[in-house]
């Protein structure tokens, strides 16, 4: 046991699971201590008109009658088993729900972080050829602007003015899968990926000029440079490629974050996401739905964690080494 | 219970309708092009058969039971697809539904309906009496929970002489029976369906049936061609789900939806700003600010009148609502209005409110714990806010809490509060309405705060007679009764905003939010 707790990867793995039970037994308590039942967020005012069997009966019916402990374990044997649960608003199964709602997030989330380096890095790499000059200002503004305004407002305003002007709103069309029309699928993404990766671009760009900075400095760019290496492969081979370290990081961090779901975007674009999945879960008080959604996205971050980390070893092979 | 077996059978209805929707999607035109399609718009003309209409909704129904729906989506959707034995008509008088007629004994104590010939549900069978028996037995039966059983309190048993005729017997003379009836918590069934398989596959006889659902997203109706009245015209409605309503505006000016309900004032004026159609109607529903008589503080009926005299209600209306709307008294249905000069403090006076004070022993000023809730809807905290500093200057101290909707609906339902800003639902009879809330045996009247020997046997009275010549003066007393002992402040009723785009004629918008005239709504 104890030989095999030092293997790094068995070590990760028994952390992460120790982390997603954490993230269980949180859900489960956070969502009980909030007030409001499924019985009140579908009835609203009118459950005052409840009689008490009225009451009692709608309780065994969304299974809130059950001890804390009985609920929450059969819960955990259920996900055991792959069921999620069930929606009683939506009249499915959690799993199925999850399985709609994943891919569109993902699908955002990929396009985005692909988008945010695409503007992040090279304006980093601009910002930082010429420190403190006029290209660096320009590069910091836009790196402020899109750190500060807001997504919801940014979302909003470019819906409003494209369908204002152009008439061009493929959001309002209603959400088509990848499988369904490809087209339409990807003009849907753009403009939610390009609001989001405004908000993300801004912290890789960031990451990218210091890096840049911090690295240009060292003795080996300097002894490459006397060597004669011609500029733009002094910084993609030696420049860059050192500098992918902390660029990789927060970009894997950003990209675990979108994974939970960028709600105000979805909201905005009606893009049927697991973030919405998760904001209806809560205003329903659907407790299944909320903590299986929760965990699926705990999952997700946990992955993206453990990438991250055996992309370091591609990148570096000092932490090849270690 | 059998709790497993139901949930088995709903896993693989739920997927049987995912593989329909995915089926039934593709194969949807795009309403943006059929109406561009080039022909002249007459407007006024009959539009003609055929069409499908997009229609913006923030949400999915949160349930497809006709007899648990309160959520605006839910009951709009589920009055597309069910009827009822009574309807209303587009001024919310009682007309016929599936009951042809129906005839009151003279004592009032027996309704007898005529059911109509050859209507016939969604999944082929004939509607008849045993149905109807079925469906009213369980609404009244505690155990289904339904939310309108208590409208049923008054009746004592459900009869099916023959095939085509229900008697009801009741225990009191219940005017508002009728009225009670035709909401879409009291959608007749089939008798052989089980609640849990309704939830996924609808079987009613409205002038729609359900084609496509994909929960979060959007769910279709189509024209059922054996509806037993008019047919409708359009091919399918479409409710698709775009949460924001700024977005919905956003997809009506673009072409991809057609028409919508709004309620954000803000939001109505952008859309009308942007040229879409915007259609205004008063609201049932009500602004209040309810008083709370049973906590100490309130008890006192001068404490109360001080309240009321303290406030300027269009002041609230016009700060918070940006004045789209109308100060109110207790009754807002037309038929019974309450004339809102017909209290005792009709324009605000802080003299006679401090007056009130002094007579309650509380010149030094009293606090008033208030709920208020936010996201509900989206003028609460501005109204209370108003409300605060106007009380303010009479001495009077709003604490407000502003609760997240959940929390506040756990307040409001265990009473604990002295104040709550409310919006509260109206409903076409008065009865219906406000008996519930201010009669000492009403199951609101915890919430309400507030009862009366008084107001019990006027309440009495109007149920006894089904003449509105004999009920009015009757309704007219009851809310003099409120507004003199002030059992809660009536602020102002509210509008909602129909956004239509240029080719949708037909549709009616109603007082209680019905979207019932999908039916005779068309595109041209």
């Amino acid at each position: 046991m104890r030989t095999l707790l030092r293997h790094t990867l068995v070590r990760r793995l028994v952390t992460a699971l120790a982390t997603l039970f954490g993230v269980a037994v949180v859900v489960f308590v956070m969502l009980r201590a909030i007030p409001g039942s499924q019985i009140t967020a579908n009835l609203g005012i009118e459950t005052a008109a409840l009689t008490p069997e009225q009451r009692a009966s709608l309780e065994a019916y969304y299974g809130l009658d059950r001890p804390l402990v009985v609920q929450f374990f059969s819960w955990l044997g259920g996900l055991l088993t792959g069921n999620l649960g069930w929606s009683s608003r939506a009249h499915t199964s959690v799993l199925a729900l999850t399985a709609q709602a994943l891919p569109v997030t993902l699908e955002l989330a990929l396009l985005t972080i692909v988008l945010s380096l695409v503007i992040g890095v090279p304006l980093g790499m601009l910002s930082a050829s010429k420190p403190n000059s006029a290209r660096d200002a320009a590069g910091q503004v836009v790196g402020l602007a899109g750190l500060s305004i807001p997504a919801f407002l940014l979302a909003t305003a470019l819906l409003s003015a494209l369908s204002a002007w152009l008439h061009w709103n493929p959001n309002g069309a209603g959400y088509a899968s990848p499988g369904k029309d490809l087209g339409l699928n990807l003009e849907q993404m753009v403009l939610p990926a390009l609001t989001l990766a405004f908000g993300i671009a801004a912290p890789i760009m960031r990451t990218t000029r210091s890096a840049v900075l911090e690295i240009r400095s060292e003795d080996f760019v300097r002894t490459a440079r006397a060597k004669g290496v011609p500029p733009r492969r002094l910084q993609a081979r030696h420049v860059l490629r050192n500098a992918l370290v902390p660029i990789v990081t927060m970009t894997g961090l950003q990209f675990g974050y979108l994974l939970g779901g960028a709600v105000v975007v979805e909201q905005v674009f009606s893009l049927p996401g697991i973030g919405r999945q998760v904001l209806l879960g809560i205003q329903q008080k659907e407790y299944a739905t909320v903590q299986s959604t929760v965990l699926v996205i705990a999952l997700a971050f946990v992955v993206v964690n453990l990438l991250t980390d055996a992309l370091y070893r591609l990148i570096d092979p000092r932490v090849r080494a270690a | 219970m059998q709790r497993g077996s139901r949930r088995g059978g709903l896993f693989a209805a739920g997927f049987a309708t995912l593989a329909l929707v995915l089926a039934a999607c593709s194969a949807t035109p795009q309403p943006s092009d059929t109406s561009s399609a080039g022909a002249p718009a007459t407007t006024g003309a009959a539009p003609a058969a055929g069409g499908n209409l997009v229609v913006g909704v923030t949400s999915d129904p949160n349930t497809l039971d006709p007899w648990k729906a309160t959520q605006f989506q839910a009951v709009a959707v589920l009055q597309t697809l069910y009827g009822t034995l009574t309807e209303f008509d587009k001024d919310l008088n009682v007309v016929p539904g599936l009951a042809t007629s129906w005839d009151v004994s003279s004592d009032g104590l027996t309704v007898t309906f005529h059911l109509r010939q050859g209507v016939t549900f969604s999944d082929g069978s004939t509607l008849s009496s045993a149905d109807v028996v079925s469906s009213l037995t369980k609404i009244k039966d505690k155990a289904t929970a339904a939310v309108a059983a208590a409208s049923l309190a008054s009746v004592a048993s459900i009869a099916a002489p023959d095939a085509s005729t229900v008697v009801l017997t009741l225990s009191a003379p219940d005017a508002a029976l009728l009225a009670n009836l035709a909401v879409i918590n009291m959608a007749i069934v089939p008798a052989k369906a089980d609640e849990a398989t309704l939830a996924t596959t609808p079987d009613g006889t409205g002038p729609f049936v359900l084609k496509a659902h994909t929960p979060n997203q959007s769910l279709t109706v189509a024209r059922n061609a054996a509806y037993w009245g008019d047919k409708a015209l359009l091919d399918t409605v479409e409710f698709r789900v775009i949460p924001d309503q700024s977005s919905i505006v956003s997809a009506m000016q673009s072409g991809n939806v057609q028409m919508s309900v709004l309620d954000d004032p803000l939001v109505a004026q952008t859309a009308a700003a942007a040229g879409l159609t915007i259609q205004k109607t008063p609201q049932l529903s009500y602004h209040v600010l309810q008083l709370n008589a049973s906590r100490s503080v309130l008890s006192d009926v001068n404490v109360r009148l001080a309240i009321q005299c303290a406030i300027d209600r269009q002041q609230v209306l016009d700060t918070a609502a940006l004045g789209e709307g109308e100060v109110t008294g207790p009754i807002t249905s037309p038929a019974y209005k309450s004339d809102p000069n017909d209290r005792p403090c009709p324009t605000r006076d802080v003299a006679k409110a401090k007056d009130y004070l002094a007579k309650a022993g509380k010149s030094g000023g009293v606090t008033i714990d208030t709920i208020v809730s936010t996201g509900e809807y989206s003028t609460s905290v501005n109204e209370a806010q108003n409300l605060q500093s106007q009380l303010a200057e009479a001495g009077i101290t709003l604490k407000l809490e502003v609760l997240e909707s959940g929390a506040y609906v756990d307040r409001w339902v265990a009473a604990d509060f002295d104040a709550a800003v409310a919006l509260n639902g109206g409903r076409p009879d008065p009865d219906g309405m406000y008996s519930r809330y201010f009669t000492s045996t009403g199951n609101l009247n915890k919430v309400a705060g507030y009862s009366s020997p008084t107001l019990d046997q006027l309440f009495v009275q109007g149920r006894a007679s089904s003449d509105p010549a004999v009920r009015k003066p009757i309704y007219k007393k009851i809310g003099e009764e409120l507004e003199n002992n002030a059992a809660w402040v009536w602020l102002f009723t509210g509008y909602n905003y129909t956004a239509t785009v240029k080719g949708v004629t037909g549709f009616v918008p109603m007082a209680n939010n019905s979207l019932q005239f999908l039916r005779t709504t068309g595109l041209s």
